[in-house]
């Protein structure tokens, strides 16, 4: 796609020259006479390539702001510490994030003795650290950048062998636990190439210090190595092996003892203890998604939960990679604790408390509460003493995110609207007072709201009703908003049509939608999704709701909806998603079992108020019996005819286009 | 309206129940009507279409490249030799327009259209560029408002023409973009548009060059190509492809009803090459000898698919069913922001039918011109921006218009 794009800014792209372009055209068309090899008609005739100076009528001019947008971009980079392109810093949010704040977050909990002696033993060793050392350059321009309470380590660092050596600590210790030679090695190198994954915009600074550093480094180890020889000390500085071998009962006795001494400080301390569950939650902040099936990582997000979740007993084999919980269980636990929980501000809080009983529900509805929790938490904010607003909030709403994500996975628009959001953070200046950023966040979250999603339904609703006509038959599956305000506004425009509401057991939403369609005056029917290929005959059109859009075209949205589309693609009904920009997202889906949800199993296995049919009473804890109730499925982009975006209405094929387009005006904006 | 179940019987027969009193057909499709008067609702009263069932761009194809006569030859040859040097002169009594205040758009439009060989694209930039230097504007929003409403006319003027709407939008787009921001000069930011909007005629002629080059290497030695209408860019493409040498076959529907492909394959018989004549019935039966076919397009839309002359998707599903390329040559002109969802979800373009025979009144006759392919029948889609799979039409189209 980039050299694709590139020449867009350029004045005239819109004469690409394709493959074997003659650099000339032949000559007037008029010309019947004898034809002439290609070559010397092209000399002949003007050339095309004429065109390219002055700008095609075809081509339009790249919108104004594109060129405000250039400037904008070195500023923008120097002004952040660690430079990052806006593109690559928005996906990596979450990531860098953690990066940053996690060396700072190290420091002033670390006991400098005990650290650094154990620094001298990791020094002591020559290949380790070697493999250590890159990762040791790179790490130290994030940590010193950072304002991390005074402690001022690019000083330090330089001087002393003792300094040195604590930034190698630093970075063993944001390993994760696993105490094993190569991993840590591994580790090391997989944060290495985190590092190196940043644009080249930082690399000659990385450079410069990385080359100081370099030799400040060979001298320490030489003067450690020195030391741990003549010391004769209990660490043999022979070979790598061993000396890794030998890292791992240190390395775990370490974070042990950190550990026990973190709980400690937690028990006596509420600040310190908040903080390390903040770290936690980073590090476990679902960045690529949470593998449920993974125990190490399960264990540790169980135990700085602050939703008490049990799991079900018998789990869904194929999902095990999706949290399975008992469900119903939570919300009493989690109330009683409302009083102990002081990181969560209390507007999420109410929403968590929302998801969890699922009183709101659906895309729209739960993004838009999502974000005015925040906005009231942002509201509320000050910002701590010896702290920057940027780094502290961004941390905040990272502890909002994964409680609401224990209340409830985020559904993709949320995570895009977090991402949105976070990259304002990021970027707000830090010339600005306190008070004028806070307010310039939440007049940012007022503008998504507005622009993103209620504005957005607007334009589908106008792009959509144009494809209503009078007689028509519509179909639509489950209850989505965006359908709904179509189907009313249609009406309202006096349009004839019927409308077909197919829905399907557990949630039964169709009946909801059902309600304030004929309340308005519609002529609906209702039918359940077994009928659907019945009903599908008389259909002239389904419209779709979505959850999310992914780049490959899928329709990621409530399960049933790929069965709807199937259907209608199969009679060769048109199939229209409404789905609101904000909801596309990058990311491939293949099929539903990688990333989905998973409800309450009991819901399906029983059926309220009628106990004749009940016959899975007492079944459920048998271990031969597994309840999946999927939340969302994929629909293939081959059953899709059409996409509603508020950028007008695209076939699937072009959801990497608006990704694209939604993703550079939300950077640069 | 197409309901096919049971449960429907009974309010059909309703309906026919209240509609025998009137007319015997109204079974007939007929979506258009909300359609056109929807869009239709900004019409000026006294600019109103003489014939609006009548699709006037399907009227002026066929006056341009139907039914062949020797004389009206000589005529569009005489035409297209002159264009050249023509284009300054219908300025004189544009200028006799401008001083009598009765300026309209829709004559200038007209006016251009006449010329066989302009787009009718170029034509309503031509005709917008007009209304730029007829107008007493003083600012540019002034002017912008002027444009809008000029083109907002000229398109309900004939709401069936896909590029005459894609020209005013594509003009208006450059117009909204360019505003005064860049010249702080409103006059010269004014010539500046007019200076376009000539050029545009110019280059339409040059998107057909690169288009033709574009295509040369899709063209092999010996290669039969079926060819649907007439397409003055297929046209290009082919005289091209003799000039180069390049040896090869072509099969010209007759492209019934304004017989256009026997005026393709006079044109081709021209430059000598080989030509053979279809029926239009007969595409299936020799499609199992063709090895591509060429088909122009009256618009492209937002999916990918072209909305061409009657007869083309049945081609192309054809050719599609039988595995043979289906190559499009369209200008990026022609690109629009619809996307038909089947092929009655288009305005209608009618238009006359000649059967040679009387019909019965009770006969009631197709008379649409036009059809919509999908992008899965097509393959390829040649255009001044390079070759496109329709996929990407969808990416041009909203670089363009977003």
């Amino acid at each position: 796609m980039e050299p694709r794009r590139a020449p867009r800014t350029v004045i005239d792209p819109k004469v690409r020259q394709v493959g074997f372009f003659a650099p000339g055209a032949p000559p007037e068309r008029a010309v019947s006479g004898p034809p002439a090899p290609i070559a010397s008609s092209s000399s002949s005739s003007p050339p095309v390539s004429d065109l390219s100076p002055s700008l095609s009528p075809v081509m339009i001019p790249p919108p104004r702001h594109s060129s405000a947008d250039n400037a904008l971009l070195p500023s923008s980079s120097s002004s952040r510490p660690v430079p990052a392109s806006p593109l690559r810093q928005d996906s990596l949010t979450p990531a860098s994030g953690r990066r940053y704040s996690k060396p700072s977050e190290f420091f002033p909990a670390m006991s400098l003795t005990a650290s650094s002696s154990y620094a001298g033993r990791m020094v002591g060793n020559a290949e380790f650290s070697d493999d250590l050392r890159g990762n040791m350059v790179t790490v130290v321009p994030a940590a010193s950048s950072f304002p991390s309470g005074g402690f001022d380590l690019t000083a330090v660092k330089a001087s002393s062998v003792p300094a040195s050596g604590l930034t190698t600590v630093s970075v063993v210790k944001m390993m994760p636990p696993v105490y094993d030679p190569e991993t840590i090695v591994e580790k090391v190198g997989g944060s290495v190439e985190v590092q190196n994954d940043r644009p080249e915009s930082s690399k000659p600074l990385k450079e410069k210090t990385s080359k100081a550093e370099r030799r400040a480094l060979q001298e320490a180890q030489r003067a450690a190595k020195a030391a741990a020889k003549a010391e004769g000390s209990k660490v043999p500085a022979s070979s790598g092996a061993v000396m890794g071998a030998n890292a791992k009962p240190t390395k775990a006795t370490k974070s042990h003892s950190q550990k026990n001494d973190s709980a400690t400080v937690a028990g006596s301390e509420k600040r310190g203890g908040d903080r390390l569950s903040e770290k936690d939650r980073k590090k476990d902040a679902p960045h690529p998604r949470m593998q449920y099936d993974d125990k190490i990582r399960v264990e540790k997000a169980k135990r700085r939960a602050v939703v008490k979740q049990t799991e079900a007993r018998n789990r869904v084999e194929l999902f095990r990679h999706l949290p399975q919980y008992e469900h119903g269980t939570q919300l009493p636990d989690l109330e009683s604790k409302f009083f102990q929980l002081d990181p969560v501000h209390p507007a999420v809080y109410k929403v968590g408390l929302q998801y969890l009983s699922g009183s709101i529900s659906g895309g729209n509805a739960r993004c838009i509460a999502m974000l005015e929790a925040f906005r009231e938490a942002i509201k509320d904010y000050s910002t701590p003493s010896e702290k920057t607003l940027s780094r502290d909030l961004t941390a905040k709403i990272n502890s909002y995110v994964s409680f609401l994500i224990e209340c409830r996975p985020l559904s993709i628009s949320m995570g895009n609207a977090i991402r949105f959001l976070k990259s304002r953070i990021a970027k707000v200046p830090l010339t600005l007072s306190e008070s004028e950023a806070k307010a310039l966040l939440q007049s940012d979250i007022e503008h998504f709201i507005n622009e993103k999603i209620i504005l957005a339904d607007n334009v589908i609703v106008n792009h959509a009703v144009t494809k209503i006509k009078d007689g028509d038959v519509l179909l639509t599956y489950g209850s989505s908003s965006a359908v709904e305000m179509i189907l009313l506004h249609a009406h309202e425009l006096g349009k004839q049509f019927r409308v077909v509401v197919v829905d399907s057991r557990p949630k039964l939403e169709g009946k909801l939608l059902l309600r304030r369609l004929v309340g308005k005056g519609l002529s609906c029917t209702y039918t359940n999704i077994n009928a659907i290929s019945y009903i599908m005959r008389e259909v002239t059109q389904v419209f779709l709701g979505a959850s999310s859009v992914l780049s490959n075209g899928t329709v990621y949205s409530r399960v049933g909806t790929a069965c709807v589309a199937m259907v209608a693609h199969e009679f060769r009904v048109p199939v229209l998603v409404c789905c609101e920009a904000y909801k596309f997202h990058e990311r491939v889906l293949l099929d539903s079992i990688c990333s989905n949800e998973l409800g309450d199993p009991d819901v399906i296995s029983e059926v309220p108020g009628r106990d004749d049919i009940n016959y899975l009473d007492g079944l459920t804890n048998s271990e031969n019996l597994q309840l999946l109730n999927l939340i969302y499925d994929a629909t293939p982009s081959d059953y899709v005819s059409m996409i509603v975006t508020d950028y007008g209405m695209v076939p699937p094929t072009s959801v990497p286009v608006i990704v694209r387009e939604y993703r550079r005006e939300h950077v640069w904006v | 309206m197409w309901r096919r179940s049971a449960s429907f019987i009974l309010d059909q027969r309703y309906q026919h129940d209240a509609a025998s009193t009137s007319k015997p057909e109204t079974l007939s499709l007929s979506p258009p009507q909300t359609e056109s008067s929807h869009m239709a609702a900004s019409v000026e009263p006294f600019n109103q279409n003489p014939n609006p069932k009548i699709s006037a761009y399907y009227q002026t194809r066929a006056a341009h490249t139907g039914v062949v006569t020797p004389d009206w030859l000589a005529q569009a040859q005489a035409a297209v030799g002159r264009q050249t040097e023509d284009l300054p002169l219908p300025e004189p009594d544009l200028k006799e327009s401008d001083s009598g205040k009765s300026f309209s758009v829709i004559q200038e439009f007209d006016n251009w259209r006449k010329q066989p060989d302009l787009a009718e694209a170029v034509a309503a930039i031509r005709a917008l560029a007009a209304v730029i230097r007829a107008s007493e504007a003083t600012t540019m929003m002034e002017l912008e408002i002027e444009l809008k409403k000029a083109s907002d006319s000229l398109k309900s003027w004939d709401t069936t023409s896909i590029s005459l709407t894609a020209g005013c939008d594509l003009f208006m787009r450059y117009v909204t973009r360019t505003s005064a921001l860049e010249y702080e000069d409103f006059n010269s930011a004014r010539s500046r548009l007019i200076e376009r909007a000539e050029k545009f005629g110019e280059i339409s002629y040059k998107a057909r060059r690169i288009i033709a080059m574009l295509s040369q290497d899709f063209i092999f030695d010996g290669c039969t190509i079926l060819v649907h209408g007439f397409s003055r860019v297929v046209l290009e493409v082919l005289k091209t492809a003799a000039q180069n040498k390049k040896l090869f076959r072509v099969l010209c529907t007759e492209g019934r009803p304004d017989r256009t492909g026997l005026r393709l394959s006079n044109e081709l018989a021209k430059l000598d090459v080989p030509v053979k004549l279809l029926i239009d019935s007969a595409a299936a039966y020799s499609m199992d000898e063709v090895d591509m076919v060429f088909v122009g397009a009256d618009g492209v839309v937002e999916s990918g698919g072209i909305i061409n002359m009657m007869g083309t998707y049945q081609i192309a599903l054809v050719a599609h069913s039988m595995n043979k390329p289906v190559y499009v040559a369209a200008e990026s002109y022609k690109f629009a922001r619809l996307y038909p969802l089947d092929q009655k979800d288009m305005a209608p373009a009618l238009r006359p039918i000649d059967f040679g025979v009387p019909i019965p009144s009770k006969v009631e006759v197709e008379t649409s011109a036009r059809d919509y392919t999908p992008p899965q029948y097509l393959t390829l889609l040649f255009t001044d921006l390079g070759v496109l799979t329709p996929s990407v039409v969808s990416d041009e189209l909203i670089q363009l218009y977003l």
